[in-house]
């Protein structure tokens, strides 16, 4: 689509002139429109915008043109092709796609922010006003991007193109574009910029910036609503790959900066060594900063710890537990072959081991300290005991902008942390490739491979209750009100396809399902148990599919 | 063997028996990360000596600092016991007795409580063992009653009591049945519910189970009437101990540890703001400020070659005769010591700079210099201390590590807080002067400085002076001009002969001899200040045992892992140093790694971000970037590529935090962060 995007681009890239009357005539009907949404008089309207002048924001330039197109016919011919322009931007149609302009590093993600405006309006007007904002032909608002020189006209516009007059919506966007533009070249090699950092660094503008920002974020959060384009997944053809295919094709990159990034890992491989003093002389090291870090401690484990006891941590790994490296320390550091009531008393009798024996020393390192399976309190002050004791070395590495939270005073002088700061951009490879941390592509040949192999093992009246309840849930597909299916509905069901007798075997039959984490149930607003399988629908339809080719 | 699994998280790697017996030597790797430097063994073993000294110190000053509280704490709970026996006996106040004996302490160290257990350890230490024993019970039991508890407690001390004379010989034999001394470290986090419930219960059973408690709280004790109703705190007989604040604890840890010559090390102006800093607004751990000083103190050994002769002078001295002449050339390229070079007459440079003998000679004796720099420095520094710290606003700090702060950082008289402080000076009352001079007579007096032995004897003479001036009858009449301006006259004519007065007043004002004298002690003053107090870069060799790395010591112990994060991805050109990546503010080149370039994409979005919208815009800044080089594959496998890298991108954002997956909308994923920059 792009491509032809592209195409189209090409020819219809032309400036229209439109005479002075149609500017007129499109702007009353507008007007019109917009009074009798709003029930807006006009003096109310023009002083309104005075306020708003006065109060002047950048950011709302546009939004303040939409305003004095209200105004006044003289106004109208004053500001000449600028209203026209965005006039023609606002155009009625409401749907979204991303648009490409002649210079094609111009950047824009289709984004309503018009909810902010929207507040902002409601605020100043004290009037019943964010229904015509709301509904204003603007569909979506795009952030444009402006050579930075001429920081105050902060161009925020809303436009809105269809996919299928693509003509006419880039043309608008041309003349805007031009409008904005003008007397300034648009920047012609480079740049994705954020509008937040368009402003001129001097101090005054970030004054402004950082009201702005206080500013925006409450119109963010003020209206619960967020508007988006609508568009999905499903349409694009290659939405969805699953782990291998991801890994091939990611293997075709050639990576760029490799040299740069050789020399940062080089410096940080010279302080390996003082690593290992540090560690030795009771401090702990934890390393930050952007990019996967396990290169480069597993680097530092082959090249100064090959000698010592060491184990290694994959916090990242969605199975692990504080219990799990306490075991491996008693089971396999120490060769325990005993169990323990608790995971404290296992703690405890780890430290005492510790400190009877001091020449026993041992070396951890904790990919990911801050994962979602080790950041729990309990994890951390278990881990931070153990670091805190003379002979036991952490050095671990945190990645989530947040990790720093996980440690109140009492957990970092358990830990004694040295920071290090280890930028290092290496792609997180290993730490993303767990099924879980996979944000949307999930191939789901996990959960699908695993739902067989439970189902397998049960009888095959307990896989028709099951089935019973996927069909269900995929005949519901649709239904955005759907919350489950309610016990008593579902024993009915079952009933009738003889699959159970009595609500006790089916209760029974549920715990099942639930130990094994194949159904949640959930209590409804009107008390009855409503029944849902946690896993996604096309991993449901696959698994149809391939019982019903089985059988 | 590799490091990663679908099935486990936790690899174990254990050398061979035999290689494990050569563990490698701390020292070993004090030398080998840096180029082989000099002298680094004696520089690790000069460390070592410095820090276990320094230590020591601190434990003992704290100790010190804790010793009054521990003492009257014990002190309290042998009382209370001493209560539980009579109460045993004489049944009239087992009714009043209800009230368990509660220790209440304020607590601004972190790490106190575990020294006051330590400390009752061995006090008694059944205590301890009986406390233990009731959770070990509490453990086994789900069930667990006060009666099993009490009656528990019966057989424990029934059964430790044939053991218990040995063990407590010492003390008085009173100790039969041993309270129960429950310590609550942190009262603010417990539910209010449980407390109060396990105060009345135990309150019940106070008869056959003795119980003392011991609650910690940080804050303040009015937290106790909050947590706890009346009715319960009314069950409380509680005595409040408050232990030293923590700012107090500052002052003398860096009057014992900076402000002497004990230890040679000392830190820069820079250093010990940033460490003071983090104390004062980041954590008030004093065990943090140890630790910082612990890391500058290794870092300074560790960076600075010359650091070998930062010890006690008469071992410095024996070092510089086995200086190595590459440490010679080090000395010679000290800033401070070229600048002192530049100084002397030409031969005596050019016998600097080429003859090593004459060096170490001429290093001997400016180390030297720089003890008895530093002997000084802090003898005038208390006794400036002395006069500033009690003036009006405090124009040099309330404390004396704000006048240190100065004082390191330039030239103190150059400030115009010093000039307001001597004007203050001008005006103080006799009897504080000389409250003040009698300080510092006692400082003065406390060292045996050759150099300043002479300045207690100035400030003794003063003292004799003001006390003279207490003897000898003012001469002067004060009296005797206002007698003649008692007439009557109009406002106008009264303002005017006020002003006269005024004017005549200053032009042959007299001074008082206590005003000449006054004087003369803040003039005396000013040019202590002004000959000793002189910045510590004015002294060559200053370099040898100043720590002024701050920017090291600010990154390791107070980083900051968002600005680090944000800055990599907002500004690669920032780490790469690549040309391509140099960009404007606010800007970044479409050649820059994917995930800055989706970051800059979602900064764009509010709450939520439609992902496709996201991928489409990511493909057209990445595709841009491309375009420059070749359009090597076919288009659809290029497409598919940079959607692969999209989400790598994406589910890397959403590791770090930035976005994370909703329900909202199909699609969609949440912003986490608000705002661009």
């Amino acid at each position: 689509m792009m491509s032809k995007l592209e195409l189209k681009e090409d020819r219809m890239l032309e400036v229209q002139f439109v005479g002075d009357d149609d500017v007129l005539n499109h702007i009353l009907d507008r007007e019109a429109d917009v009074l009798t949404g709003a029930k807006l008089k006009k003096e109310r309207t023009q002083l309104l915008v005075n306020t708003k002048k006065i109060i002047k924001k950048p950011e709302y330039d546009l939004e303040e043109d939409d305003q004095e197109v209200l105004k006044d016919q003289n106004y109208v011919e004053v500001l000449g092709r600028d209203i026209q322009a965005s006039e023609l931007a606002k155009t009625p149609r409401k749907n979204v796609s991303l648009s490409l302009k002649n210079d094609p590093e111009i950047i824009n993600i289709p984004q309503c922010s018009k909810g902010h405006s929207a507040s902002d309006n409601v605020q100043l007007k004290n009037n019943d006003k964010s229904e015509f904002l709301s509904t204003a032909p603007s569909g979506l608002k795009k952030r444009l991007i402006v050579p930075r020189s001429h920081s105050d006209s902060e161009s925020e516009y809303s436009t809105s193109n269809s996919e299928d007059d693509d003509g006419v919506a880039q043309e608008n966007e041309e003349d805007t574009n031009e409008v904005i533009l003008n007397q300034k070249i648009p920047s012609q090699n480079r740049a994705v910029s954020a509008p937040v950092c368009k402003e001129t660094p001097s101090k005054k503008m970030k004054r402004d910036k950082t009201s702005d920002l206080v500013e925006e974020y409450f119109e963010a959060h003020s209206s619960s609503k967020v508007l988006t384009s609508d568009r999905t997944l499903q349409k694009l053809k290659r939405a969805k790959l699953d782990q291998q295919t991801l890994r091939n094709l990611l293997s075709k990159v050639s990576p760029s900066f490799s040299a740069e990034l050789k020399q940062l890992s080089q410096q940080y491989e010279q302080l390996f060594h003082k690593w290992m003093l540090q560690l030795r002389l009771g401090f702990n090291i934890v390393l930050y900063g952007l990019g996967s870090k396990r290169d480069l401690l597993e680097r530092f484990r082959t090249t100064v710890l090959q000698d010592s006891i060491h184990v290694v941590i994959n916090g990242f790994f969605p199975g692990i537990s504080v219990k799990s490296i306490l075991n491996s320390i008693t089971e396999e550091v120490l060769n325990h072959m005993g169990t323990f009531r608790s995971v404290l008393d296992q703690l405890d009798w780890i430290v005492n081991k510790f400190k009877e024996d001091s020449s026993l020393e041992l070396f951890l390192l904790i990919h990911n300290l801050d994962s979602q399976m080790l950041r729990g309190d309990k994890s951390q002050q278990i881990i931070g005991q153990l670091s805190s004791l003379r002979n036991i070395y952490l050095i671990a590495s945190i990645d989530h902008l947040n990790a720093p939270l996980m440690w109140d005073h009492a957990k970092q002088s358990l830990y004694n942390w040295l920071w290090y700061e280890t930028t290092t951009y290496s792609p997180y490879t290993e730490e993303t490739s767990y099924e879980n941390s996979l944000l949307v592509k999930q191939s789901g040949s996990l959960p699908l491979s695993s739902l067989i192999h439970v189902l397998r093992s049960l009888t095959p009246n307990a896989r028709g209750i099951f089935r019973l309840l996927i069909k269900y849930q995929l005949d519901n597909l649709d239904n955005p009100s759907y919350i489950g299916l309610s016990f008593q509905d579902f024993y009915q069901q079952c009933r009738e396809a003889f699959l159970v007798n009595s609500d006790l075997t089916l209760r029974a039959q549920l715990t099942e399902f639930r130990d094994h984490k194949l159904i949640r149930t959930k209590k409804g607003t009107d008390g009855v148990e409503y029944l849902l399988i946690p896993v996604d629908n096309g991993t449901l339809r696959d698994f149809l599919e391939r019982e019903e080719e089985e059988s | 063997m590799a490091t990663s699994s679908v099935s486990k998280g936790c690899f174990v790697f254990k050398p061979n028996f035999k290689k494990r017996k050569i563990s490698v030597p701390v020292e070993d790797y004090f030398n080998k990360g840096k180029n082989e430097s000099e002298d680094s063994k004696l520089r690790f073993e000069t460390y070592q000596l410095i820090w276990q000294q320094m230590k020591s110190e601190t434990e003992r000053l704290q100790e010190e600092l804790n010793k009054n509280l521990f003492d009257s704490l014990i002190e309290f709970l042998r009382k209370s016991y001493s209560g539980f026996q009579k109460s045993s006996r004489d049944w009239g106040c087992q009714i009043k007795l209800r009230e368990i004996p509660t220790a209440a302490l304020i607590l601004d160290m972190k790490h106190f409580l575990q020294k006051l257990v330590s400390q009752l350890m061995m006090d008694c230490c059944v205590d301890e063992e009986t406390k233990e024993g009731s959770i070990q019970v509490a453990q086994k039991k789900t069930h667990c009653s006060m009666d099993s508890l009490s009656s528990w407690y019966t057989n424990v001390t029934r059964k430790t009591d044939p053991k218990m004379p040995r063990k407590k010989r010492t003390s008085s034999s009173q100790w039969q049945s041993p309270p129960v001394v429950l310590i609550l470290k942190d009262m603010e986090s417990f539910t209010t519910k449980v407390l109060q419930d396990f105060i009345i219960i135990s309150s019940q059973h106070l008869h056959e189970f003795p119980l003392i408690l011991i609650f910690g709280i940080a804050t303040s004790p009015i937290i106790i009437h909050r947590l706890l109703p009346h009715a319960v705190s009314s069950l409380l007989c509680i005595e409040l101990f408050q232990s030293l604040s923590c700012k107090e604890h500052l002052t003398t840890v860096l009057d014992k540890l900076l402000l002497t010559t004990q230890f040679p090390f000392k830190l820069s102006e820079k250093v010990l703001q940033i460490l003071t800093n983090i104390f004062l607004y980041h954590d008030f751990s004093i065990q943090n400020f140890i630790k910082g000083l612990q890391l500058s103190l290794l870092e300074h050994f560790y960076s600075q070659p010359l650091s070998v002769l930062c010890c006690n002078l008469p071992e410095a001295k024996r070092r510089i005769n086995f200086l190595s002449d590459n440490q010679c050339e080090n000395i010679r390229r000290l800033p401070s010591f070229r600048r002192y070079v530049e100084k002397q007459a030409s031969e005596k440079q050019v016998a600097l700079l080429t003859n090593e003998r004459f060096l170490k000679e001429e290093i001997q004796s400016l180390l030297e210099n720089l003890h008895v720099y530093h002997s000084n420095y802090f003898l005038v520094l208390r006794c400036l201390h002395q006069f500033t710290s009690s003036l009006p606003k405090y124009p040099l700090g309330r404390q004396i590590r704000e006048l240190y702060c100065t004082c390191l950082e330039k030239n103190i008289w150059d400030s115009e807080e010093y000039v307001s402080a001597l004007q203050l000076l001008r005006m103080l009352a006799k009897d504080e002067l000389m409250t003040i001079l009698q300080k510092c007579f006692k400082i003065f007096k406390s060292t045996s400085e050759k150099q300043l032995g002479s300045t207690a004897k100035r400030i003794e003479e003063f003292l004799a002076q003001f006390q003279n001036l207490d003897e000898a009858k003012e001469e002067e009449d004060t009296s005797g001009s206002l007698s003649k301006g008692l007439q009557k006259t109009d406002l106008y004519h009264l303002q005017k002969s006020l002003l006269e007065m005024k004017e005549l007043r200053r032009t042959n004002k007299k001074q008082t001899r206590f005003e000449v004298l006054r004087e003369k002690v803040v003039n005396f003053i000013d040019s202590l200040v002004r000959e000793y107090l002189l910045p510590p870069e004015t002294q060559p060799l200053h370099e040898v045992v100043y720590f002024t790395a701050g920017h090291t010591l600010r990154e390791h112990l107070n980083a900051a892992p968002r600005i680090a994060l944000h800055t990599a991805l907002n500004n690669p050109y920032y780490y790469l140093k690549n040309e391509a990546l140099k960009s404007e503010e606010g800007c970044i080149p479409n050649v820059a790694p994917d995930i800055c370039i989706a970051y800059k994409l979602h900064l764009e979005c509010s709450r939520l971000i439609n992902l496709v919208d996201w991928s489409e815009a990511f493909a057209t800044v990445v595709t841009a970037a491309e375009k420059m080089d070749a359009d090597s594959a076919t288009s659809e496998e290029r497409n598919e590529i940079i959607h692969a890298r999209f989400i790598r991108a994406v589910s890397e954002l959403e590791l770090l935090g930035f976005i994370k997956p909703t329900k909202q909308k199909t699609d969609h994923v949440a912003r986490l962060t608000w705002g661009g920059c």
